[in-house]
């Protein structure tokens, strides 16, 4: 299916070759950018004055609260690598998937076919966004992330009239994610391959992103390289990595944690503070800052985490209670 | 002698997860989020002490000359030594400490109710483990500590509780608690148990270490 880059030969290529020409260059502009941004936001007392700030989507005003780069790349829950937050990070240094990377995209769509990680990099151009993310277990961070809007994707393809539903899955190839095999006690039950799905609406929503970087380089392998699921008003679940398949369905598909613990994982999985999870409150969030012990704090959660004037209208009527 | 310098051993093994803790928690090295990592080292840590201390009665099957039971307060006394630092931990950090928040998380999360009772079960344990609470308890004394056991089982509930799906670890725990409340009560084994080995002659005065 799959075929990953075999170690020796990523060994032996520069980082330059590896990278596609667009995300380096990209890379080369956002280093730029954000360095300037910083020594500028530094040297203002914090007031934004270049680059993107007028671009509606791209949370410019979320800068002075970055999560640091150590934290966004070693606390990460993937648990095709393991359950632990720390782990991923070691596990995922030999996962480093190039521009032969493949995506199957198929269902309700004009052009349905497998593109590579290069096909879909020359789709349009990357930009940064900042964005909060919120984890359904009560934690939260502010990332950098870089890529392109997933309705880049959707305007090439073109789903159909059919096409209500997109379906997205993880890669399932317990060689390159061992978590994927069983413990000890055969326990550890979650269904693979991981599956994520949208609505088309919020599939064509302008914040829905698909990451392909963090902080100006190239997605790590525990961050969901090469290509990451980003939306920013849904538990971070829903964010599913290392996406190997799109599928235009009109049926609603069954997301992995849904379908796993269905009264406690709901198909929308909107950050919502007054519906709790069955086991803990949503109404407070602990927001990880850096990786010092005091750098973490806790502060109220928002609806919609923080995104209800863009999203809002996406839910009119429905009823958050029921549609968790 | 001997059992003074392995006591002595003990000691120093049980403070190393934190003195790890706080190490790590100094120089930056527990992960992204220190304070679950903590929170969560603690729990464990609590768990794996009271699993050990209730091992040392069943331990003489396998090797009886040994005298096991001297290390049994030790061991719980432990174990609720790093539970009290989880609770704080909890908190301070989880909750703000705010004893409003507690007193909400106690009635609506189930699994934080069920982690408070086994640690309220292990406070009078704790606080009546010297000698002295022993002479003076008396045959109540054995009662009253085999409150342990329902102890020992609410926390193993908390534990699994409290997981998301990867009830691996857990488990593991698990099964040592069915092991030892096997042990503790197919009378076939406990009739062997009880026979007082030679070697323990200070257990002929009820009191044990």
């Amino acid at each position: 299916m799959v075929k990953l880059k075999s170690k020796s030969r990523s060994e032996s290529l520069t980082e330059n070759q590896v990278t596609s020409e667009s995300v380096f260059w990209n890379r080369r502009e956002f280093v730029k950018r954000f360095s300037m941004g910083a020594a500028f936001a530094s040297s203002m007392g914090g007031v934004q004055v270049f680059g993107q700030s007028d671009a509606p989507y791209s949370g410019e005003s979320l800068r002075s609260e970055l999560s640091s780069e150590y934290v966004i790349t070693h606390h990460n829950n993937f648990y095709e690598f393991s359950t632990s937050k720390e782990k991923p990070a070691q596990m995922a240094k030999s996962f480093n998937p190039g521009l032969d990377w493949k995506v199957e995209i198929t269902g309700e769509v004009e052009a349905p076919g497998t593109y590579t990680l290069e096909d879909i990099l020359s789709w349009g151009q990357q930009e940064e966004r900042i964005y909060r993310l919120r984890c359904v277990e009560a934690w939260s961070m502010v990332v950098p992330w870089m890529g392109f809007q997933l309705s880049n994707i959707l305007k090439k393809v073109q789903p159909n009239s059919h096409a209500r539903y997109v379906e997205f899955k993880t890669l399932k190839d317990s060689s390159v994610f061992p978590g994927q095999k069983r413990g000890v006690f055969g326990m550890h039950s979650l269904p693979w391959p991981y599956t994520e799905g949208l609505t088309l609406a919020e599939a064509a929503h302008p914040l829905t992103f698909i990451a392909t970087g963090v902080y100006g380089k190239n997605l790590p392998g525990q961050n969901g390289a090469p290509l990451r699921l980003v939306v920013p008003w849904k538990y971070g679940f829903k964010s599913i990595k290392s996406i190997v398949s799109i599928n235009f369905t009109r049926n609603q598909p069954v997301s992995t944690w849904n379908k796993r613990l269905p009264k406690e994982y709901g198909f929308f999985a909107n950050v919502n503070p007054e519906v709790d999870h069955p086991r803990w409150s949503q109404a407070t969030e602990r927001r990880i800052t850096n990786e010092s012990f005091f750098g973490v704090k806790k502060i109220p959660t928002l609806m919609f985490n923080g995104y209800s004037d863009e999203v809002a209208h996406l839910y009119k009527g429905l009823d958050l209670r029921k549609y968790y | 002698m001997w059992i003074k310098i392995l006591k002595c051993i003990s000691h120093i093994l049980a403070w190393l997860p934190l003195v790890y803790l706080l190490y790590g928690g100094y120089n930056h090295q527990l992960g992204g989020d220190p304070q679950e990592k903590v929170l969560h080292e603690l729990g464990s840590w609590g768990l794996i002490f009271l699993l050990l201390s209730l091992s040392m009665t069943p331990a003489r099957i396998l090797y009886s000359r040994f005298p096991w039971i001297r290390f049994r307060r030790m061991l719980g006394l432990y174990s609720a030594f790093y539970l009290l630092l989880h609770l704080i931990i909890y908190v301070i950090f989880f909750l703000g400490f705010s004893a409003s928040e507690l007193l909400n998380e106690i009635i609506e999360r189930p699994y934080i109710t069920v982690g408070m009772l086994a640690f309220s079960g292990l406070i009078p344990l704790a606080i009546t483990s010297t000698r002295r609470a022993q002479r003076r308890l008396g045959k109540k004394w054995k009662k009253l500590h085999q409150l342990v056991y329902p102890i020992a089982g609410l926390g193993l509930v908390h534990f699994v509780w409290q997981s998301k799906s990867d009830l691996n670890e857990p488990l593991a725990y698990v099964s040592w608690g069915i092991i030892l409340i096997v042990l503790r009560f197919y009378p076939a084994i406990r009739k062997k148990m009880n026979k007082p080995p030679v070697s323990l002659s200070r257990e002929k005065t009820g009191i044990v270490d």
